[in-house]
């Protein structure tokens, strides 16, 4: 019996973000679509394929590339766009990586705020999108609790809690005055293993990082992190070792961290999930750097 | 289909215990991970008496800094967790002292069931009644009434039995039916999702059980019903899409399409990428029309059997959301769905005490008031009594300026039928008026602070369009409100609908075929871009007389800053009230300029 009601709350996840989806298309001049190779803008682009079907996907996908990407995300997310004839726009704070900025040295806050929070400022103005659309949930994280499915943006993309628009019902405001942006998040409601049962259930492609595979990572602070290329600075006789490992979250490779798992298909994926009850923002490094971090760096514009 | 998400609203502040409860009720469902309930036993608010190790159920719930700091909760967030059934059960939290209206309002705007909560040891507070207006005017279906805090009473039934008389009593004045209520402490756990042997003298369902028991009615039978978001194309293919809110729809339906009545047949309906049979409830689709009729965003499409009615005048309840008040005569953007229309509010019948019930006259609404107001639309629309359905019977108000969002509107009902006034076109229209009088009708919009010269400015263009044997007429803001506004005063209402009369009479000389001047100090932006609207584009000449304050002073031809100095004019724009500068005007003139030469540069304008 549960798995009935469970289809039907997918169904009903599904038409609402369909149906905001929609409301983006057709209010905004230039919206985009944040790609960030994960499983939840696997199940966005699965969305807006449905949503605008047989018409083509409406809008140009943006992924910032921060340089420290794992290899096999770049592989995938270039096999999606080929795939699915969509445009992709690729923008990198091309400064920062010029300035020698990286994961290791410069601290992983201003990292985080030079190589992601600024790129995508810089992307969003360069490209004068008025809209992006992305994947973030509301069981992420406390502060995302209380956003907007349509979350407006002051001058210079910062948010502001204390000055959000009141959202009722399904009635969107969708007006922008000037300098102001809009960030739109269609899976507002969905949980972990919401994501987690459509793909399955829909059969939607996902990265081959989330399965189980036997994989080079080190021990560092009680985290498991994959070393995928050479820039990775080893410490005096660290070596790595082959692990059976997964992720539960896809980012940039030094911060982020693995988990031991035999998972190696969906539903198994979905039975760790449902198992685990561990907020999955717990295997990024930048989160639990300080309490309250993601309000700090939503503030400053990141997603 | 019955809804497998079920929406609940809790209702309360932080010391009623509300973070807590729901705290509480997360955990014990096991809801939230164990890496957050951990963070909960470490970290502690400042004065906190919670012993370190255990759980502050109250911090699971606030979620951002600032709130942290002010220890209270400002904003509406919401959260999941699955009932023992497997339906979804979404929390949306409206905390907060100020503004409690508004979020409140916000988060039941979508509300099945609420929980309002009152603390034992104090009682019914006006509070209470404040929650329970709220509820019925939003539409809970369901209110459980969580008397809590009993651990800290003893408890005594006595006390529960006292509350719960004194919450009878008002019921059926604020048409709430299905009503419940449950004696529990939330921060001992009894009664939440736990029985407990504390209570032995009550008999009823824990909260969770309660929660659990709601079943939404089934369905009634409605014509279907669904309104369009966009008109999807691609090669060869025309579709429409949306939500269908209202019945459900079958490939070979006769559907009606409004405004317009049109009517066509579905000859395929798609969804989930593929051609389905049908389409129901809630499903978000794709629909074929044959033949292709015309149709755009925002209009209804609906089973052609059904009784349809479009209407453009309303009432409503309103609830203000912004700082702002709201000013009847301006014109608002209507959002409900994906309709939009500029809208007036045209009549404030009264405001609502939530906290009595009482009904009191009033002339604006306030951030956080509720009032039961009329409302024109520019166009007719198929908005139903909120009662009916919440999806066809809600609508938010949007400023023009700056786009914030100003009010939510729940329909009472329509006040006349649209249809019954049909635009009547005349064989002679416009430009027929236009060619026999030679010339191209238009307003010229001159507007300025008292004194800065737009009567004589008037005055001059009127004598010289005559000489060059064309038909003009000034429309005098003074002059007028001696005969046509004489009811009106100068508060920014009546200054708002007094642009609006001026505008429309323009209008209809414009149609006339005549040049039109108006002399109107029409000090805000919004009521000017109102007057815009109304004409086409080309037609409406905005002309900002510039004369900088001590100029119009100094001049002070009618005497009105002498007065205002001496207190007699409180509202005289310059003085006691601002004057927003036109944002694109057409001309703008030097006001300290020689006068010929700015009726000139008009002139040149309109010939």
């Amino acid at each position: 019996m549960p798995m009935r009601v469970d289809g039907k709350i997918l169904r009903a996840l599904e038409a609402e973000s369909i149906e905001i989806l929609r409301e983006t298309a057709a209010t905004f001049r230039k919206p985009v679509m944040m790609y960030s190779i994960g499983k939840d803008s696997s199940v966005l682009l699965h969305l807006t394929k449905k949503a605008f079907y047989p018409a083509p996907v409406p809008f140009q996908l943006l992924h910032v590339d921060t340089t420290w990407k794992f290899k096999e995300m770049i592989t995938f997310r270039d096999k999606v766009v080929a795939d699915n004839a969509l445009t992709l726009i690729v923008h990198t704070n091309q400064e920062g990586a010029d300035s020698g900025v990286n994961p290791f040295t410069s601290g992983i806050s201003e990292y985080t705020r030079i190589m992601k929070t600024v790129a995508l400022r810089q992307a969003l103005d360069q490209y004068g999108v008025d809209a992006a659309i992305g994947g973030s949930r509301r069981d992420e994280e406390k502060s995302r609790a209380k956003e907007r499915i349509f979350s407006l943006r002051e001058e210079g993309h910062r948010w502001n809690p204390r000055n959000q628009r009141p959202e009722l019902w399904r009635s969107y405001n969708t007006r922008l005055a000037p300098a102001q942006t809009i960030r739109v998040f269609p899976l507002s409601d969905w949980s972990e293993s919401d994501v987690w049962r459509y793909i399955a259930a829909e059969n939607i492609e996902v990265n081959p990082l989330y399965f189980a595979q036997t994989r080079p990572v080190i021990k560092r602070g009680g985290q498991l992190i994959m070393v995928d290329d050479e820039r990775y600075p080893l410490q005096q006789g660290e070596k790595p070792e082959m692990m059976r490992v997964r992720f539960r979250t896809l980012g940039c490779y030094p911060l982020t961290a693995a988990v031991e798992s035999d998972a190696t298909t969906i539903a198994e994926i979905v039975e760790e999930v449902l198992a685990v009850k561990l907020s999955e923002r717990a295997t990024r490094l930048i989160d639990g750097a300080l309490e309250d971090s993601m309000e700090k760096k939503k503030s400053e514009g990141y997603f | 289909m019955r809804s497998p998400i079920v929406r609940l609203l809790t209702c309360g502040s932080v010391d009623d215990g509300k973070s807590t409860l729901i705290g509480r009720l997360l955990v014990e469902t096991d809801s939230i991970p164990y890496d957050t309930v951990d963070a909960a036993r470490q970290v502690r608010r400042a004065g906190s008496t919670i012993p370190a190790g255990e759980i502050d159920f109250s911090l699971l719930t606030d979620g951002l800094e600032a709130e942290r700091e002010q220890g209270i909760t400002i904003d509406v967030a919401y959260r999941s967790m699955s009932l023992l059934d497997g339906r979804r059960l979404i929390i949306s939290d409206a905390p907060g002292h100020e503004q409690y209206t508004r979020n409140m309002v916000v988060a039941a705007s979508r509300a099945d069931i609420a929980i309002v909560l009152v603390d034992a040891i104090k009682g019914v507070r006006i509070q209470t009644r404040r929650h329970l207006t709220i509820c019925s005017l939003m539409g809970i279906h369901r209110v459980l009434i969580a008397i809590n805090k009993l651990d800290a009473v003893g408890y005594k039934e006595s006390i529960y039995t006292q509350i719960k008389h004194e919450i009878e009593e008002v019921l059926p004045q604020l048409e709430l039916t299905n009503v419940d209520f449950i004696p529990l402490s939330a921060l001992i756990g009894d009664n939440v999702v736990e029985r407990t042997p504390s209570l032995p003298w009550y008999q009823g369902s824990t909260l969770l059980q309660a929660i659990e028991s709601w079943q939404p009615d089934e369905d009634r039978v409605e014509s279907a019903r669904m309104r369009v978001q966009s008109v999807l194309r691609a090669d060869g293919f025309r579709g429409v899409s949306g939500t269908v809110h209202l019945g459900g729809f079958a490939q070979g339906d006769e559907v009606k399409v409004y405004p317009g009545n049109k009517i066509a047949t579905i000859s395929h309906i798609l969804s989930d990428m593929r051609e389905q049979k049908t389409a129901a409830r809630s499903d978000a689709v794709t629909l074929v029309l044959e033949p292709e009729v015309d149709i755009t965003r925002g209009d209804l499409i609906a089973a052609s059997a059904a009784d349809i009615h479009l209407s453009d005048r309303f009432s409503a309840h309103l609830v203000w959301l912004n700082e702002d008040a709201l000013i009847h005569s301006r014109s608002y953007l209507l959002i409900s769905g994906p309709t939009q229309t500029p809208v007036i509010v045209t009549k404030i019948l009264h405001k609502i005490d939530v906290n009595s019930g009482e009904q009191i006259s009033a002339n604006t609404l306030l951030m956080n008031e509720i009032g039961l107001v009329e409302i024109a639309t520019n166009q007719p629309l198929p908005l139903l009594p909120y009662k009916q359905s919440r999806e066809f019977g809600n609508f938010i108000l949007i400023d023009r300026l700056n786009f914030q969002t100003v009010g939510a509107g729940m329909i009472r009902h329509s006040l006349r039928r649209g249809e019954n006034i049909t635009y009547q076109a005349y064989e002679i229209d416009k430009s027929v008026r236009e060619s026999a009088k030679n010339q191209s009708a238009k307003v010229i919009w001159l507007t300025g602070l008292p004194g800065s010269g737009k009567s004589t400015i008037a005055n001059l263009l009127e004598k010289r369009l005559q000489a060059l044997g064309m038909h003009a007429y000034v429309l005098d803001g003074d002059n007028l409100r001696m005969g046509l506004n004489v009811d009106l005063g100068f508060t920014p209402q009546d200054r708002a609908e007094n642009v609006r009369r001026v505008s429309e009479v323009a209008k209809l000389m414009v149609d006339a075929g005549l040049i039109v001047i108006t002399a109107l100090v029409s000090p805000f932006e919004v009521d000017r871009q109102r007057a815009r609207s109304l004409f086409d584009d080309g037609d409406f000449i905005e002309v900002f007389v510039d004369t900088p304050v001590d100029i119009c002073l100094a001049r002070d031809p009618k005497g009105l800053y002498k007065k205002a100095a001496q207190g007699q004019i409180p509202n005289l724009t310059g003085i006691g009230q601002g004057y927003e500068k036109p944002v694109k005007p057409e001309i703008v003139l030097d006001g300290t300029a020689d006068i010929d030469r700015n009726t000139s540069l008009i002139l040149k304008e309109i010939i």
